[in-house]
């Protein structure tokens, strides 16, 4: 082996990085060798994206160091960083979808002459496809591409300029099995040939298939850099959820009533018609918390958007307590008892020029006693307002406030104050403490423990597994548009939840055939 | 009377003005599709244009030479766009209301600069002056019928058909025409190269501009040699629907121009001809032409995708 292949290409060395209050890196330390295959595992929030940001010159890190080829670098944009050899693909493709991938790779590039000559262009790449066993049809525009395509014309982007370190952003996140497979072939090619690649993700099976390295990031930290050969999926799962416990809820055992949820082998599609959620069957009694766990993008916001009624089932039904509600409007499934709290406050549960008062009686609008032959009737919704804001304690200076101004925390009180003021039979959360503080959190969690005292049922999805133990009563697992397991929660371990969130069952043996 | 109009002769007089109507339609069509095709909706064509006919019949009045009034024309029309670019790219105000301020602005500005260059105006003291003759082009205009209609025309249409292809190739076959097709559709892509992205609109539109200012001209200096208030009496509108009804393609917007300058000498001819219609619906004619047209293209596919969308950096 050429010595050259021992050095480290790329070295970061204590660099941190914060928005505001919150620290996305905290002196994060590891090396990456020339031709390498380099893993960054870690959660949703763990600060992986963030670390590529300021290794590709997108973000510019607070203190730190990037060291590049032996050399100190501080790259004001990623055009900088592409001039030194790294390139990037990113989760979301940047291509324009009515050009044909010739056109989305040499546009704008810096070449001698004004006119076009594609032919030559097209030789050139052609060549490169060859040289990485890539066989798509490079006439054809991008939009009538399949994603795997796609990505390798970002692939095929970086390959073009000439890079020396390439990152990949969760590359696998919307691949097939298959097209995976081809991927990381093309990948360990490249490496073969002294590119070195990170591969940020958070997919166990991946960072044994084909790193050589790997570190692990948790709470904005590198918890640990180790050799992929030394490694486990157990040891890595480990190393992944963590299993400190800050907090505990004091939870007051309520009796399970009668079923108020029932979800029969729902299936659902996403935008783009592939299968999102695949015959689901879960059930939520009155006065328990059912936590669904799993990475993002497993079908779980499909899921929810289906259970609340704005998108379309394919198959299967569900039942909100005697009431038949697949496929029903949003307002049917409203007003027969379902509230929900949407992952994303600001765009999906309230609209932020919109006063405090308005968005608290949102859905609610038409019917009475808010409005009475369709005029709103502003003293009454005044005075809801008024008591809402006093109940949840939702700091603002008044009901006329628009909401964007207020914090993360206080936008989840107008929210639960316009779902929960009312009875409701069931409440469906996604990630309903994501952003926020302990103690916002904690006031979160002390509505939802009131409402089971009520007879009501939630389904908590959430990816956040402390949240889960400390006040689910069973948690189930969804990956890959399927439930993998459910465990009440005195037989639950993060171990299992945390190896059923990453596809397996046993350490040995893999759910889902991802491998094929 | 109808009989009449079967009359070859007059077939070839429509025709021909059918041409040069279209070709005033082009030129500021294909500003406008250079200008959409970068991403930005300019609805301000309308004012440019207008702002062209003026600037060009006041440089052409005061100058006494025609083309020094085109060249005016094609620097009112860029002024004009400099200041829709201030507005919609460099201080990203939504652009159709930018393009719709625009529009105001020119009608405004060139009826009292019309008015006090020249306030003792009346109904028998209009300013005029002797407009561009035709241009037979030797040879081809004793072509039969086809030299009467393409080839004795004025020199602004030989030049907007050569403009057309100039665009063409522009678009299709030099490397800052693949540039600026990319900014319509994801300008992230031509953003993370390294190019400016709002330099390249801004030029693009300033191009725009003096599209429709050159457009301008042609009515004031070519057709009529007076200049009235509203004297583009919607054509710059007309062109925006050209671009739509043509699917954002020169080649196609040449047929669509074509067509609605067809509408529009059809209307004149019948007119003159004195068919037993009211004239109101003579009048009119192109404008529902229009909508019957536009509705009929409601499926166009070739609308950039990110045509209209300020461009953030994330």
């Amino acid at each position: 082996m050429n010595s050259e292949f021992d050095k480290p290409l790329l070295t970061v060395d204590n660099l941190s990085k914060s928005f505001g209050q919150f620290i996305a890196n905290d002196q994060i330390c590891f090396d990456v060798i020339k031709g390498h295959i380099h893993c960054l595992l870690g959660e949703n929030g763990a600060g992986k994206s963030t670390l590529a940001n300021c290794i590709y010159g997108a973000s510019k890190p607070d203190s730190g160091r990037i060291v590049f080829k032996g050399q100190e670098v501080s790259f004001s944009s990623p055009k900088d960083a592409i001039r030194q050899g790294i390139g990037m693909v990113h989760q979301h493709f940047v291509l324009s979808e009515p050009m044909n991938a010739v056109e989305n790779i040499i546009v704008g590039e810096e070449s001698t002459g004004t006119f076009l000559n594609l032919q030559n262009d097209t030789e050139k790449i052609q060549n490169l496809c060859d040289q990485y066993d890539l066989t798509f049809d490079l006439s054809l525009p991008v939009s009538q591409l399949s994603v795997g395509e796609q990505q390798w014309i970002e692939i095929l982007k970086a390959l073009y300029v000439g890079v020396d370190l390439l990152l990949l952003d969760e590359p696998t996140a919307v691949l097939t099995p298959q097209e995976v497979e081809r991927l990381f072939a093309v990948i360990s090619k490249m490496a073969a040939e002294g590119i070195s690649v990170i591969l940020i993700t958070h997919k166990l099976d991946e960072v044994l298939d084909i790193s050589n390295s790997v570190t692990v990031l948790r709470k904005a930290k590198a918890i640990i850099t180790v050799d992929t050969e030394n490694s486990t999926k157990a040891s890595l799962a480990k190393l992944l959820v963590g299993r400190d416990f800050d907090f505990k809820v004091n939870k007051v055992k309520v009796d399970r009533g009668a079923p108020v949820l029932e979800i029969k082998n729902l299936s659902v599609l996403r935008d783009n018609k592939t299968l999102a959620v695949n015959r689901v069957s879960l059930t939520v009694h009155e006065g328990e918390i059912l936590g669904l766990a799993g990475v993002s993008g497993n079908g779980q916001s499909e899921l929810f958007d289906a259970l609340v009624g704005v998108r379309q089932t394919e198959n299967g039904s569900i039942r909100l307590a005697e009431d038949e509600i697949t496929n029903c409007s949003p307002a049917e499934i409203s007003i027969k008892g379902m509230a929900s709290v949407p992952q994303d406050r600001l765009k999906q549960g309230l609209i932020g020029n919109f006063s405090v008062k308005e968005n608290l009686i949102l859905g609610a609008h038409s019917n009475p006693p808010f409005c009475s032959r369709g005029v709103l009737n502003w003293k009454t919704i005044m005075d809801f307002s008024k008591e809402a804001i006093n109940n949840f304690d939702i700091r603002t200076i008044g009901p006329e406030q628009k909401v964007e101004q207020l914090s993360g925390g206080n936008l989840q009180k107008v929210i639960l104050a316009r779902e929960i003021s009312h009875p409701i039979k069931t409440l469906i959360a996604s990630s309903p403490t994501r952003g926020l503080d302990i103690n916002a959190s904690f006031y979160v969690y002390s509505r939802f423990l009131e409402q089971l005292k009520l007879k009501a049922g939630i389904l908590l999805i959430s990816e956040d597994l402390d949240e889960l133990f400390n006040i689910a009563d069973r948690i189930a697992v969804i990956y890959n548009g399927s439930i993998l397991g459910e465990y009440c929660i005195e037989d639950a371990t993060i171990e299992k939840i945390g190896l059923l969130m990453a596809g397996l069952k046993e350490e040995t043996e893999p759910l889902v055939q991802s491998d094929n | 009377m109808l009989s009449d109009i079967l009359q070859s002769g007059l077939i070839i007089s429509i025709l021909a003005t059918a041409v040069r109507m279209g070709t005033i339609l082009l030129l500021a069509a294909l500003g406008e599709l250079i200008v959409e095709r970068s991403g930005v909706l300019n609805l301000s064509v309308e004012g440019m244009m207008l702002s062209g006919a003026f600037g060009g019949f006041i440089g052409a009045y005061y100058t006494n030479s025609l083309w020094l009034g085109v060249l005016s024309a094609i620097l009112a029309g860029l002024l004009i766009s400099a200041l829709f670019g201030l507005l919609a790219i460099i201080l990203q105000i939504d652009q159709t209301v930018s393009g719709l301020t625009v529009n105001i602005f020119a009608a405004g500005l060139t009826f009292y600069l019309y008015r006090t260059l020249f306030p003792n105006v009346g109904a028998t003291n209009i300013p005029a002056l002797k407009p561009f003759s035709v241009f037979q082009l030797p040879f081809l205009s004793d072509i039969p019928i086809i030299g009467k209609i393409l080839f004795s025309q004025y020199a602004l249409s030989y030049l907007a058909f050569f403009l057309m292809l100039l665009v063409a190739f522009y678009l299709y076959r030099t490397k800052s025409g693949l540039i600026l097709r990319t900014l319509g559709e994801n300008p992230r892509v031509v953003d993370m190269k390294g190019i400016n992205v709002m330099r390249y609109r801004f030029l693009a539109v300033l191009f725009g501009g003096m599209m429709a200012g050159l457009a301008g001209s042609f009515i004031t200096l070519a057709s009529v040699g007076i200049f009235v208030a509203d004297i583009t009496s919607g054509r710059g509108w007309l062109a925006i629907a050209i671009v739509i009804f043509g699917d954002w393609k020169p080649v196609k917007i040449l047929w669509a121009s074509l067509f609605f300058g067809f509408i529009d000498a059809l209307q004149m001819q019948l007119q003159a001809l004195g068919v037993q219609l009211p004239f109101q619906l003579f009048l009119t004619m192109p404008y529902i032409l229009t909508t019957v047209a536009v509705f009929l293209a409601r499926k166009r596919s070739g609308a950039p995708l990110a045509l209209g969308v300020h461009y953030e950096r994330e």
